[in-house]
């Protein structure tokens, strides 16, 4: 599995002219994507993309590595399927907030419940681009769109929110206009033994530009955004004197060198620590909107979990061919 | 065991009777044992030598409330010296456990035939629930038959008492009590229940001890007790030679499967979630991690296809099991493995539908789902195994026509035969015909995923992890020959043609269908699937009688076998039967608009009978 070759981005480009619209954010992951392989030390033909349906999922087209564009929702399902078939593959789910969450959202959480080796790439825009603009299971509360024109009345998931509920190691989170910190989050979550979900708030420019500017925006964005890294104070902002403590059961946002406030006085972003508690604060703040790997703590993958019990088996086994199970047991001649 | 002398040896005058085949039917509450009894009565009958068919047939709740009607449980097995290709029609012995299980089944004993009843079990509570008014066991209302009475659970507890067991688990052996009894009506020993028994419960050897002294104490009760008049030898059947063991359909299947991933030389995959009646398929091969045997229990039968697709599209012989309801829900699915010309195989066993129907019961009403159940033109193999044992082989076909010409393979078997068991000639894998897969030779250095052989037109298969084949496939459109999304008009009806013409092509490489019976004549009785059994018996029997009849089983379905119109021109009527409304009739209609077809269904979530069977052909001749 360990590459000698050295590869280019244009390694990964495939011939296929690439046909999402104008300005979309999916440009900037592909090119991400295409930039952070060569650095994962993999080889070309043991990368599999597997995508459903949606904008995001026709990704696969324009990689040139192996690619199974499935159907709605069942990304998960292919890409397990493919994983536990090939365990020395680096499979690759890319998928959209519908894709995901609604209409795959069973086989979503069962994918990191059973922590597969797998990495997510979640394209969240809160709309369904591909059927033209209806509500997702991101849009917000009042949100418009062609299925709610009078605003919607759904309540929102908050993806990482329902990622840990549904037990994920390691989940990171990242601007649609960020491709450094992209290709960046793309090659620790490739290195990362068990299921990895990114999720990229990426802008839709047709159908609800503009949701994440208030906070994406390159001049807010330092204000309005914390990047965590494990073991470092949760500082942000542009002078960097803004940060988190734990006020009783709350997380809240204070000022250094103001009421008395230092920088021994930051919470220190723990990653790896098992207890969820903390990530999902971070998950749900509003202000900052909390960037970075935000989860990633140690476990066995399921995969890893089904070689050992096979091995285990094997070792015990008097059968030693397919014709020993057929004539072992109860059989009796007849001459 | 039980000599033959000491059978002789007996306290009174005693017929011992040469009969052919016998029919006998346990039945109880659903949580008697009556399955566990039935089993072991066709094993210990295979073992010595007999044909056996067997039909278990059960209710859909796991505990019914006990001597409830609805909770009845029953075990049929017909076994023979001749060869037995049914359950059998009618009853010789019909052991009821309580006296709902009488009163639900007496109806197929015939007259004169032998009941064996607990009469403990015929108190005032059960005679009620089973909504008897007079006790049947005491108004002359069983006097056409032979009524042999036991106090089965008095006697086992007596004979249990010393063993220090409670109360919940001696009751719990009075069916070995009531096995012994059949066993020595029939001549047979006990040594393989004995030693099945030692092995079930080798943790619990006091529960092994138990069953196996009521077991014992039930022989030797039958033996002193004289209302057991008669007893009777069915000798070993004459059948080919071979080894043999008793298979259960399912697990017949699933064996199928393995054998044709050792001749493949690839894993099998297998991609489900639990259906009942298809759930032992998994059951079974859950058990064999050894042989590379990867098996994926996924959250919804969506995803449990979804994974067979990826894994076939990773290289491995991937399978799903299913039945109706489960089909329904992965035809987008077997669409897009369609499209994607990949090789799945979808087994369906199929049972009483619409939706979730009759759980436990069968039927053959998946035909039409099987064939027109996918939005698109999306054809795909359909084949149908037709008994408990040929379910291996047919799912060997299954395997190597998906993998030979790169496409999905919907397998269905039912219920009836899935759960039926019968006598298998062990197949050696060497002995099995090769699979030779389409597997693109590593060192290729250009590939084209939708070029063709011109045979089958069947694509190559590129797995990943391959060098330098790296290519994407996937639900859209493919161009022709690359591969790549082309969604162009006449692209696009090539390819639905040429997706077509691949499945009728498979016509080559199956065999042509024959005719058990008279080779022409006045009727051609047509089935398919699980039916075999019972048709075969009514077409016998006729054939016997001097009737110009013959009896043709489909196994391929989609395409149908090449000679199928020349067989249908050979008979002055042709008769389609089938555990439906006529599916596969209305299938020949389309396709043989100039041949008259007449239909004979029925759907009442049980087999055929041979008599039904037999009257209805008369009728037709």
């Amino acid at each position: 599995m360990e590459s000698n070759v050295k590869y280019t981005f244009k390694d990964f480009a495939s011939d296929q002219e690439v046909r999402w619209c104008p300005g979309c954010d999916d440009y900037v992951v592909l090119r991400a994507m295409q930039k952070a392989l060569p650095d994962m030390g993999i080889k070309k033909e043991d990368v599999v993309f597997v995508s459903g349906i949606g904008c995001s999922s026709r990704f696969p087209y324009y990689m040139d590595a192996y690619g199974f564009h499935g159907i709605h929702g069942r990304a998960p399902g292919i890409a397990t399927g493919v994983k536990l078939a090939n365990p020395s593959l680096s499979v690759w789910i890319m998928t959209g907030d519908g894709d995901a969450m609604a209409i795959g959202g069973n086989h979503f959480i069962h994918l990191l419940r059973r922590n597969i080796d797998i990495n997510i790439v979640l394209f969240n825009n809160e709309i369904y681009g591909l059927t033209k603009g209806q509500f997702s299971p991101t849009s917000l509360i009042g949100q418009k769109t062609k299925s709610s024109p009078y605003g919607n009345t759904q309540t929102p998931f908050i993806a990482g929110e329902l990622a840990i509920g549904a037990k994920a190691r390691f989940y990171a989170r990242v601007g649609g206009n960020e491709p450094k910190t992209m290709t960046d989050i793309f090659i620790q979550a490739e290195s990362y033994k068990g299921t990895s979900l990114i999720e990229i708030l990426q802008n839709c420019v047709i159908f609800n530009d503009g949701c994440f500017t208030h906070f994406t925006d390159k001049d807010v964005k330092e204000d309005m955004q914390l990047y965590v890294e494990h073991g470092k104070p949760m500082i942000f902002g542009k002078e960097k004197n803004k940060g988190l403590v734990l006020n009783g059961l709350k997380l809240e946002v204070v000022t250094i060198g103001e009421n008395g406030v230092s920088e021994a006085d930051i919470l220190i972003h723990d990653a790896v620590e098992q207890d969820p508690t903390l990530h999902l604060m971070l998950i749900r703040l509003h202000y900052p909107m909390v960037m970075g790997v935000i989860r990633k703590i140690d476990d066995i993958t399921f995969e890893e979990r089904e070689y050992q019990l096979t091995e285990a088996i094997k070792s015990k086994s008097n059968f030693n061919s397919v014709d020993d199970l057929f004539f072992a047991g109860e059989t009796y001649d007849v001459k | 065991m039980i000599s033959n002398e000491d059978n002789n040896n007996q306290h009174f005058a005693r017929e011992n009777h040469k009969i052919d085949t016998a029919v006998i039917r346990f039945v109880g509450d659903s949580g008697d044992g009556m399955q566990l009894t039935g089993t072991q009565f066709s094993d210990t009958a295979a073992l010595f030598g007999n044909d056996v068919a067997t039909f278990p047939n059960y209710p859909s709740e796991i505990r019914a409330p006990q001597g409830s009607l609805y909770g009845v449980s029953g075990f049929q097995v017909q076994f023979g010296s001749v060869e037995v290709s049914t359950p059998g029609d009618e009853l010789d012995l019909l052991v009821a456990m309580n006296p709902a299980a009488l009163k639900t089944n007496l109806f197929a004993l015939k007259a004169g035939g032998t009941i064996i009843v607990d009469t403990d079990a015929f108190n005032k509570k059960n005679l009620e629930k089973a909504k008897y008014v007079n006790n049947p066991l005491e108004d002359g209302s069983l006097s056409n038959y032979r009524l042999i009475n036991a106090d089965i659970t008095a006697l086992t507890r007596e004979s249990l008492k010393d063993l220090g067991l409670d109360t919940k688990s001696i009751a719990r052996s009075k069916n070995m009590f009531t096995l012994g009894m059949v066993y020595f009506m029939y001549n047979r020993p006990l040594e393989h229940s004995e030693s099945y028994l030692n092995k079930k419960f080798k943790s619990k050897p006091i529960i092994a001890e138990a069953n196996i002294k009521a077991l014992k104490t039930g022989f030797y009760y039958a033996e002193t007790l004289e209302l057991m008049s008669s007893t009777y030898v069915v000798e070993p059947a004459k059948m080919e030679a071979g080894t043999y063991r008793v298979v259960m359909g399912n697990d017949a299947t699933a064996w199928g499967f393995i054998a044709a991933a050792e001749k493949a030389g690839l894993n099998l995959f297998l991609g489900s979630y639990p259906i009942t009646p298809a759930t032992d398929i998994l059951h079974e091969l859950v058990k064999y991690r050894h042989f590379g045997i990867k098996t994926f229990q996924a959250e919804d039968e969506i995803a449990g296809i979804a994974s067979a697709i990826g894994a076939s599209f990773a290289g491995s012989l991937a399978i799903t099991t299913t039945s109706g309801p489960g089909l329904a829900l992965k035809g987008e699915a077997i669409g897009l493995a369609m499209i994607a010309e990949l090789p799945i195989v979808i087994v369906d066993v199929q049972r009483g539908g619409p939706s979730t129907g009759l759980p436990t019961k069968t039927e053959q009403s998946d035909l039409l789902q099987a064939m027109y159940g996918r939005n698109g033109e999306s054809p795909v193999i359909i084949i149908a195994a037709s008994t408990p044992a040929n379910c291996f082989e047919y799912a060997f076909e299954a395997s190597k026509l998906a993998l030979e010409h790169m496409t999905p393979v919907i397998l269905l078997t039912d219920g009836f035969i899935a759960n039926g068991s019968a006598p298998w000639k062990i197949k050696s894998v060497k002995d099995l015909p090769a699979i030779k897969t389409k597997l693109v030779p590593n060192g290729t250095v250009k590939y084209e995923a939708y070029v063709r052989d011109e045979d089958r037109l069947a694509r190559s298969w590129a797995l990943p992890g391959t060098p330098g084949l790296e290519h994407r496939i996937g639900g859209l459109e493919k161009d022709k020959v690359t591969g790549c999304v082309n969604q162009g008009p006449e692209n696009h009806e090539y390819m639905c043609k040429i997706r077509a013409e691949k499945i009728k092509r498979v016509a080559d490489f199956i065999p042509n269908i024959e005719v058990d019976y008279a080779q022409e004549g006045d009727l051609l009785v047509v089935g398919w699937g699980g039916t075999f059994g019972n048709i075969h018996a009514a077409v016998k029997e006729m054939a016997d009688a001097g009737y110009k009849i013959g009896h043709a089983q489909f196994n391929y379905i989609n395409p149908l076998p090449k000679n199928t119109a020349e067989l249908f021109s050979r008979y002055k009527k042709i008769v389609v039967c089938e555990l439906n409304l006529g599916q596969l009739v209305k299938m020949f209609r389309s396709e043989f608009n100039n041949i008259e077809f007449s239909q004979y269904n029925k759907v009442q979530g049980l087999p055929f009978t041979k008599s039904e069977l037999t009257q209805h052909f008369k009728g037709l001749i």
